[in-house]
């Protein structure tokens, strides 16, 4: 069972984002495995287990990425792919999915592929459908549980859907993209991590992958971002004084009116 | 001068804070409470390799640095105080010794069961009459045939009763001062070694803290660890890379404080306004903060001349008694800024005040640190 996993580096949920200018401040920015992401590697790192094969993580990001990627290796995935050529960065889900289409079938030797459903950073939750659109695969996105039959040509997945549950069967290979809930991701060990430096470690530029500069990352993107505002603040709370029954009354009266709630 | 971390130490980091944040530090406050050994952060950081970290692979070590090592001391005192106590003392009191003066046959019997975490080891040397004064060990060791005879007690042996080996001085030669004190590695069951029981303490309460005494207790002349004579050295030279772990459970437990207090800072307002707006509580913040980054600074640099070979006595004397009383100011002014809920049970400041005092008293007060780094400077060594 040889999967491959995309994995994108994204800024803590908790860091603090500032804006200038329309765009994000970089600096001082922590960056993280994305965590949908870390669903999908421990998915692969499980069935493994199970069927032997390899996991190899495959990466469309900075250099900066490069200790996230660690992260994966540490956690058990034996090889990476880093698409860090400049020329990749600044694009669109599209021109992503198209870098990871054309990595993925230089790679050729897999029987599936895990993302997660979405990078937390951009929440576009698109990569992973196109890319099997790309690959010609069928895919099933927001995977909540996920079986691989016995003879490892099948899967079984359960997936999340408006006010219930949908079971997928497809064959293999396929797209699958992880939901919160699949798993729980390991921690990598102390000894995942000295091993994880010495595990293979190839970068790969538009060249390698036989791409045109023009159709990918800043270049090659359909979707262009006018500007990033942040959210308005938040108005203070109120405190609605007087007896309780009263102010209980008014409370309802102003969920119903004014904040159009209820 | 170089004030990076390396790549893998940057990783360790990253992955004990996780692996802490998520798994130890949500029990911590119930640790405390119900003072109950927490077995199964023990298991799980043996899972991940912690245990033995700073050790060989040969020996079922990770074959990480000391660095490494004192950053995953800190990132679990962050969590919890007991739980950075108990692993503190296994590796480096516990399984420091063996490794540094056992025979290769004593080595490969322990090691590997310690180091993967299967077992715990632990350090006898302080005794009701032997605290600052560890040469003043009133327990003996007579040679009989193939074994030692152990008479005497120890005090405050952390993990002593629930160690599977505890390495503990006794005097072999009466008469020749602390060149006649002897390390024995006493295996758990040995029959006349009696644990007593857990001693209720102020803080670190999950770490189990018993008196030992031996009763005629046979242990095998093959425990000697090392040659007859060298106990006290070696034990000397164990609290040194001790004293390492003592500092960086300080930075993790001051730095808990100052998070808190940061938190609780911007969150509680008086006067209309959160009290993180006034001077007063931002200096004793801003306070906080430079000299706990002193203080980790002074543990990470006592920490890399160890990893680098040098003589570091003196830097991890300092490094600790700096981290320690940077500690007890850091808890001390976490308090005050939480008022009265500083002093309820329901916020953790308290239980960190309570915990990280044990860093001023354990592996040497601080004023025998102050007395190891004169007698450096006055080179009366
Ligand atoms: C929670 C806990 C865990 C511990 N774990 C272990 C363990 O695992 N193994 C172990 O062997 N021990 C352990 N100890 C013991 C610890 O190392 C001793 O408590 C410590 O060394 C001090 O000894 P004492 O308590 O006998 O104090 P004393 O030596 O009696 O000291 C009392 C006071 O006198 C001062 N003093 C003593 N001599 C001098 C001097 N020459 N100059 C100036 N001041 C002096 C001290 O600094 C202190 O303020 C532990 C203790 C605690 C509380």
């Amino acid at each position: 069972m040889n999967s491959i996993v995309c994995l994108k580096e994204v800024p803590d949920t908790e860091t603090r984002i500032e804006i200038r200018g329309g765009k994000i401040v970089e600096e001082g920015i922590q960056y993280v495995v994305n965590p949908y992401d870390e669903f999908a590697l421990e998915e692969a790192l499980k069935w493994q287990e199970k069927f032997g094969g390899k996991v190899t993580i495959l990466c469309l990001g900075p250099e900066r990425a490069r200790e996230s990627i660690l992260k994966g290796l540490a956690m058990g995935a034996d090889e990476v792919y880093h698409l860090a050529d400049p020329a990749f960065l600044g694009g669109d889900a599209y021109t992503t999915a198209r870098a990871l289409a054309a990595a993925i079938q230089k790679l050729g030797d897999y029987d599936i592929i895990f993302c997660g459903k979405q990078a937390v950073d951009e929440d576009n939750a698109a990569v992973g459908v196109m890319l099997a659109e790309m690959l010609d695969l069928p895919h099933v996105s927001v995977v909540s549980r996920f079986e691989i039959a016995a003879d490892g040509k099948s899967a079984r997945a359960e997936r999340d859907i408006e006010g219930g549950r949908e079971v997928v069967e497809t064959p293999l290979p396929a797209v699958v993209t992880a939901q919160k809930g699949l798993n729980e991701p390991r921690y990598p060990s102390f000894r995942g991590i000295r091993q994880a430096r010495s595990k293979p470690f190839t970068q790969w530029t538009v060249a390698d992958l036989g791409l045109d500069a023009g159709g990918v990352g800043a270049a090659g993107a359909k979707l262009q971002v006018m500007e990033v505002l942040p959210p308005p603040d938040r108005p203070p709370g109120r405190v609605i004084p007087g007896e309780p029954a009263e102010a209980v009354k008014e409370l309802v009266r102003l969920l119903r009116e004014e904040a159009k709630v209820i | 001068m170089d004030f990076e971390l390396s790549e893998e130490q940057r990783m360790v980091r990253e992955m004990v804070r996780e692996f802490a944040q998520k798994e130890i530090a949500p029990r911590a406050a119930e640790v405390d409470r119900t003072e109950e050994f927490p077995a199964e952060n023990i298991r799980k950081m043996a899972e991940l390799g912690l245990m033995g970290l700073p050790y060989p692979e040969e020996y079922g070590g990770g074959g990480g640095d000391y660095l490494s090592y004192a950053i995953a001391v800190e990132e679990i005192a962050y969590a919890c105080g007991s739980t950075a106590l108990i692993y503190a003392a296994h590796v480096s009191l516990g399984c420091g010794p063996i490794y540094y003066f056992g025979t290769e046959a004593q080595k490969r019997k322990w090691l590997p069961h310690l180091c993967s975490g299967q077992g715990l080891a632990a350090f006898g040397l302080t005794e009701p009459e032997a605290g600052s004064d560890a040469g003043a060990t009133r327990t003996t060791a007579v040679r009989d045939g193939d074994f030692y005879i152990l008479n005497g007690s120890k005090m405050w042996i952390t993990s002593g009763a629930i160690a599977d080996v505890v390495t503990c001085t006794a005097k072999t030669d009466p008469a020749a001062g602390t060149r006649g004190i002897s390390c024995f590695l006493v295996e758990k069951g040995t029959p006349g070694f009696i644990p007593g029981k857990n001693e209720p303490k102020m803080g670190l309460k999950g770490s189990v803290t018993s008196a030992l005494s031996f009763e005629n207790c046979r242990v095998p002349a093959e425990n000697l660890l090392g040659q007859e004579g060298e106990g006290y050295k070696q034990m000397l030279i164990t609290l040194d890379g001790g004293r390492i772990s003592i500092g960086a459970m300080a930075v993790g437990l001051a730095q808990a404080a100052l998070d808190e207090a940061k938190r609780y800072a911007q969150q509680r307002v008086q006067f209309g306004r959160p009290i993180a707006e006034f001077q007063a509580i931002q200096w004793m913040l801003a306070d906080m903060a430079t000299e706990i980054e002193a203080a980790r600074l002074m543990v990470y640099r006592a920490a890399a001349m160890k990893d680098a070979g040098l003589r570091f006595t003196k830097e991890a004397a300092m490094a600790k008694l700096f981290a320690s009383e940077v500690a007890e100011r850091a808890a001390f002014k976490a308090i005050q800024i939480h008022g009265g809920y500083g002093y309820s049970r329901e916020y953790p400041v308290e239980r960190i005040y309570r915990d990280q005092r044990l860093c001023s008293i354990g592996e040497g007060t601080s004023e025998i640190q102050r007395l190891v780094i004169a007698r450096h400077l006055l080179d009366r060594r």
